[in-house]
């Protein structure tokens, strides 16, 4: 079966607005999670979040553009150019006839719909903007990334909340092992600061007063992010044929469902997924250096989280070195498994694993070697990244080092 | 006062699992009423709603049975009788 490699990546997230910036902040152990600046966001439970710093639409825009693009989508076309410009491919007239887009996004234009909502029940106006139904829909990050570099393959958006960008990831893999695209560009993009999404984010009470902590004692809940990651997946053999920078190799993927509950994570479900992307990557458990967690930092994912990395690398889980990045990129929901994938692949490039940052003491219910706030220097082959959804819907990534080139 | 509360808890309590007020005994705990994490914080959002206060997430976790849900609410009504908001004549 064709190999498939990662040739080009780009992350506009709260740690900055390319991926060098990204990766900067992430092997230093330096946390975006700052108090929300998004106007309007006041009056809520919680004060901070992982927000785009400074962002001005007109830096990456043509004034002509921008009312067409909700931030999201401005989001995700960002980092798939910086993703493309970063594979250095050129994207001839086969590849652009062939080539996928596929990305994950699970709230779509939620500051557009805040804003007609606002206009309509607050001021009484009798009409909304034209654009809220193209700037609101969920694929418009894949629609203007399509039209953007002009691939005219298959192009759609998965909603699977936190999971999102990982079942989209995961798909475009296989479409390109497969042989169904020569190209993909895929990851995931979200924006989800607005007043209304905050309030039922509040409502939840899952959300942290303070930071997010995963894995520790004192962890008390996630702190939401924004951004997009998109990373290039091409076939193996074609990249080097035209010895193309390859970051890593993606080289499994796997699927489950919980079909318990639909906001209690099980075990089962999480360790299905881990295990099957395992299977698809034809290697065992023993071979994993490395997991890029879930680890949301709530009080129910991550022992949880822990029970299942347990119960599917056994006595090996010793051994594999763990962290969550969300404590530095926030949980970006729809694009959160793309920051990790990009995260983990980048580990892999450097051989060098990003911490979980703010981490305070160890809880003993959690039976891991987590990286504690320090990136480590580790020989790594194989690594996974897990992300599983509210609603039970899991996925797994495994990601292999690139041969030495 | 305390009864008082404790009757309008229960009476929320009951009309949210949708049993009769009978089955929620005033000492009941989550555990006994077989209250997961969703219905709290659903079970939450109702007290919030009839007692006009604001429970944080502290709080809330630390309430797992009527007596303390009743205590906690008792706690901000007086908090909010000594403190009005702003307007509140």
């Amino acid at each position: 079966m064709p190999r498939v490699a990662i040739t080009g990546v780009g992350v506009i997230s709260a740690l900055g607005n390319t991926a060098a910036e990204f990766w900067d902040s992430l092997q230093q152990g330096r946390s975006g999670i700052r108090p929300i600046e998004t106007p309007g966001c006041t009056a809520l439970r919680f004060r901070n979040g992982a927000e785009v710093d400074a962002y001005d639409s007109l830096q990456h825009f043509d004034e002509k553009q921008v009312p067409f693009l909700d931030r999201f989508a401005q989001f995700a076309v960002i980092a798939a150019r910086e993703a493309v410009r970063d594979a250095a491919v050129n994207l001839t007239p086969d590849l652009q006839a062939s080539g996928a887009v596929i990305t994950g996004s699970c709230v779509g234009g939620q500051n557009t719909s805040d804003e007609g909502f606002v206009s309509l029940y607050r001021e009484g106006r009798p009409r909304v903007n034209p654009m809220t139904i193209p700037r609101t829909m969920a694929n418009a990050g894949a629609s203007h990334i399509s039209m953007e570099l002009g691939l005219t393959g298959p192009g759609f958006n998965l909603s699977t909340a936190c999971a999102s960008a990982a079942h989209a990831i995961g798909l475009a893999y296989w479409l390109v092992r497969s042989g169904g695209a020569p190209i993909a560009v895929t990851g995931g993009c979200e924006a989800p600061f607005s007043l209304g999404f905050l309030k039922a984010w509040e409502a939840m009470r899952v959300v942290s007063p303070t930071t997010c902590r995963p894995f520790c004692r004192d962890r008390n809940g996630m702190i939401l992010g924004e951004g997009a990651a998109m990373m290039v997946l091409e076939p193996l053999e074609a990249a080097q044929s035209r010895d193309a920078k390859i970051y890593a190799e993606l080289c499994g993927f796997g699927m489950s469902s919980d079909a318990s509950h639909i906001t209690h994570p099980s075990t089962e479900g999480p360790a299905l997924a881990m295990q099957r992307a395992l299977t698809d990557a034809g290697i065992e458990p023993k071979h994993v250096d490395y997991i890029n967690a879930h680890g949301t930092g709530t009080e129910v994912n991550d022992p949880t989280e822990a029970a299942a990395i347990r119960h599917v690398f056994g006595q090996h889980a010793d051994r594999i070195a763990v962290s969550s990045t969300k404590s530095m990129h926030g949980h970006a929901l729809g694009a959160a498994a793309a920051m990790e994938a990009v995260a983990t692949a980048l580990a892999l490039h450097h051989q060098l694993l990003p911490p979980t940052a703010n981490f305070t003491e160890r809880d003993p219910a959690i039976d891991l070697d987590v990286i504690a706030n320090q990136a480590r220097a580790a020989e790594v082959e194989y690594a996974v990244s897990n992300s599983f959804a509210f609603g039970g819907l899991n996925a797994a990534l495994v990601l292999r080092r690139a041969e030495s080139q | 006062m305390s009864n008082e509360i404790s009757e309008r808890v229960r009476t929320v309590m009951a009309k949210h699992l949708r049993v009769p007020v009978e089955n929620i005994a005033s000492d009941a705990t989550f555990e006994d009423l077989k209250i997961d994490s969703l219905d709290s914080v659903n079970l939450l959002f109702e007290i919030e709603d009839e007692f006009d206060i604001s429970i944080n997430d502290q709080q809330a976790r630390d309430i797992k049975s009527v007596p303390e849900m009743v205590a906690g609410i008792e706690q901000l009504l007086a908090a909010k009788a000594e403190n009005p908001p702003a307007g509140a004549s």
